[in-house]
C-alpha cells in the first residue's frame, strides 16, 4: 500500500515513477559529464601540443596526496552504496549513518585538497592568489591554470554533494524521509556522488600521472 | 547481505586499480603510460557505473541515458585528435 500512496501524477505506477527519476538523474549527470568533458578536451590538446612540458608540469604535483584523496573518494562511494542498500531495505539508522560517514570522507577529501593547495601556493605553483609564480614555462602556467580550474570545479561539486548527503542523512535518520518508499531520494543523490567520484578517477591520472 | 559483500569486493578492486595506476606511472612513459592510465580509469568508472550507479539493475533506456554523454564526448575527442594529430 505504501508504494501506491507514494505514486504522484502523471505516473502509472511506482516502477514507472522510479524509472523516470533514474532517467532524469542520468541525463542531468550527462550535462555534468559534458561540462567536465570540455576541461578534459583542454588537457588533451595541451598534451598533444606540448607532451614534454605537460609531463614536467605534472611531475611538480603531489602524486601521493592525490592518491590518498582518490582512495578517500573511492571509500566514500562504497559508503554511499551501502547507505542506498540500507535505504532500500528500510533501515533508517543504517542509511543515516552510512550517508553521514560518506559526507565526512568528502570533508576529509576537501581538507586534504586545501592542504595540498597551500603546499602548492608555498611552492609558487598555484595561480590566482597574487604571489609571484615560480613556473618554468608558459605551458606549465597553462597546466596549473587548468589544474586549479578543474580541481576547484570538482571541489565545488563535492561540497554540494556533502551538503546533499548530510540533509538526506538527517532526514533519513529522523524518519522524515519515508524508507523504503522514498529510497529514490538517496539513490539519485548517490548517483550524483558516484559521478563526482568518477570525474576524479579521470582527473587524477590526467593531471597527476602524466609521464 | 549479498549486496554488501559485492559492494566491498568492488571497492577492493577499485583500490587495487588505483595502486596499479600509480605503479604504472613510475614504470611507463609517453603514449603507453597514457593508454594504461586511461584504460585503468575507464575500468574503474565501469565498475562504479555498473555496480554503484545501478546500471546492472537498469534497462536499455536508462543505460543509454547514462552512457550517452560519454559517447558524445568520444566524438568530441575523435575530432580534436583528428585535428591536432594531422597538423
Amino acid at each position: 500500500m505504501a508504494e501506491t500512496r507514494s505514486v504522484a501524477e502523471p505516473y502509472r505506477d511506482a516502477r514507472q515513477q522510479r524509472d523516470a527519476a533514474m532517467l532524469g538523474m542520468y541525463v542531468f549527470l550527462g550535462s555534468e559529464i559534458m561540462l567536465f568533458g570540455g576541461l578534459f578536451a583542454v588537457a588533451a590538446v595541451m598534451r598533444l601540443l606540448h607532451p614534454a612540458e605537460v609531463v614536467e608540469a605534472s611531475k611538480a604535483l603531489h602524486v601521493w596526496i592525490g592518491a590518498v584523496n582518490t582512495a578517500v573518494l573511492l571509500t566514500s562511494s562504497l559508503f554511499v552504496a551501502l547507505a542506498v542498500d540500507c535505504a532500500k531495505g528500510g533501515r533508517r539508522r543504517g542509511t543515516g549513518a552510512w550517508l553521514f560517514s560518506a559526507a565526512s570522507l568528502g570533508a576529509v577529501f576537501l581538507a586534504i585538497k586545501v592542504y595540498e593547495y597551500s603546499l602548492e601556493h608555498a611552492e609558487g605553483l598555484l595561480p590566482g592568489l597574487g604571489a609571484p609564480l615560480k613556473v618554468s614555462t608558459p605551458v606549465q602556467r597553462a597546466f596549473m591554470d587548468l589544474y586549479l580550474v578543474a580541481t576547484g570545479l570538482h571541489a565545488l561539486h563535492l561540497l554540494i554533494g556533502i551538503l546533499l548527503l548530510l540533509v538526506i542523512a538527517i532526514r533519513a535518520a529522523s524518519g522524515r524521509l519515508l524508507l523504503p518508499e522514498r529510497a529514490i531520494v538517496p539513490v539519485t543523490a548517490g548517483l550524483y556522488w558516484h559521478l563526482v567520484d568518477v570525474i576524479w578517477v579521470f582527473l587524477y591520472p590526467i593531471l597527476y600521472l602524466a609521464r | 547481505m549479498q549486496k554488501t559483500v559485492s559492494f566491498v569486493f568492488v571497492w577492493f578492486a577499485l583500490v587495487l586499480l588505483l595502486a596499479a595506476t600509480v605503479t604504472a606511472s613510475f614504470m611507463l612513459k609517453g603514449p603507453a603510460g597514457l593508454a594504461v592510465s586511461l584504460g585503468i580509469a575507464f575500468g574503474k568508472s565501469g565498475l562504479i557505473y555498473w555496480h554503484y550507479m545501478h546500471l546492472n539493475e537498469e534497462e536499455g533506456l536508462q543505460r543509454i541515458a547514462a552512457l550517452g554523454a560519454g559517447a558524445w564526448l568520444l566524438i568530441l575527442f575523435a575530432f580534436v585528435c583528428a585535428d591536432y594529430l594531422t597538423r
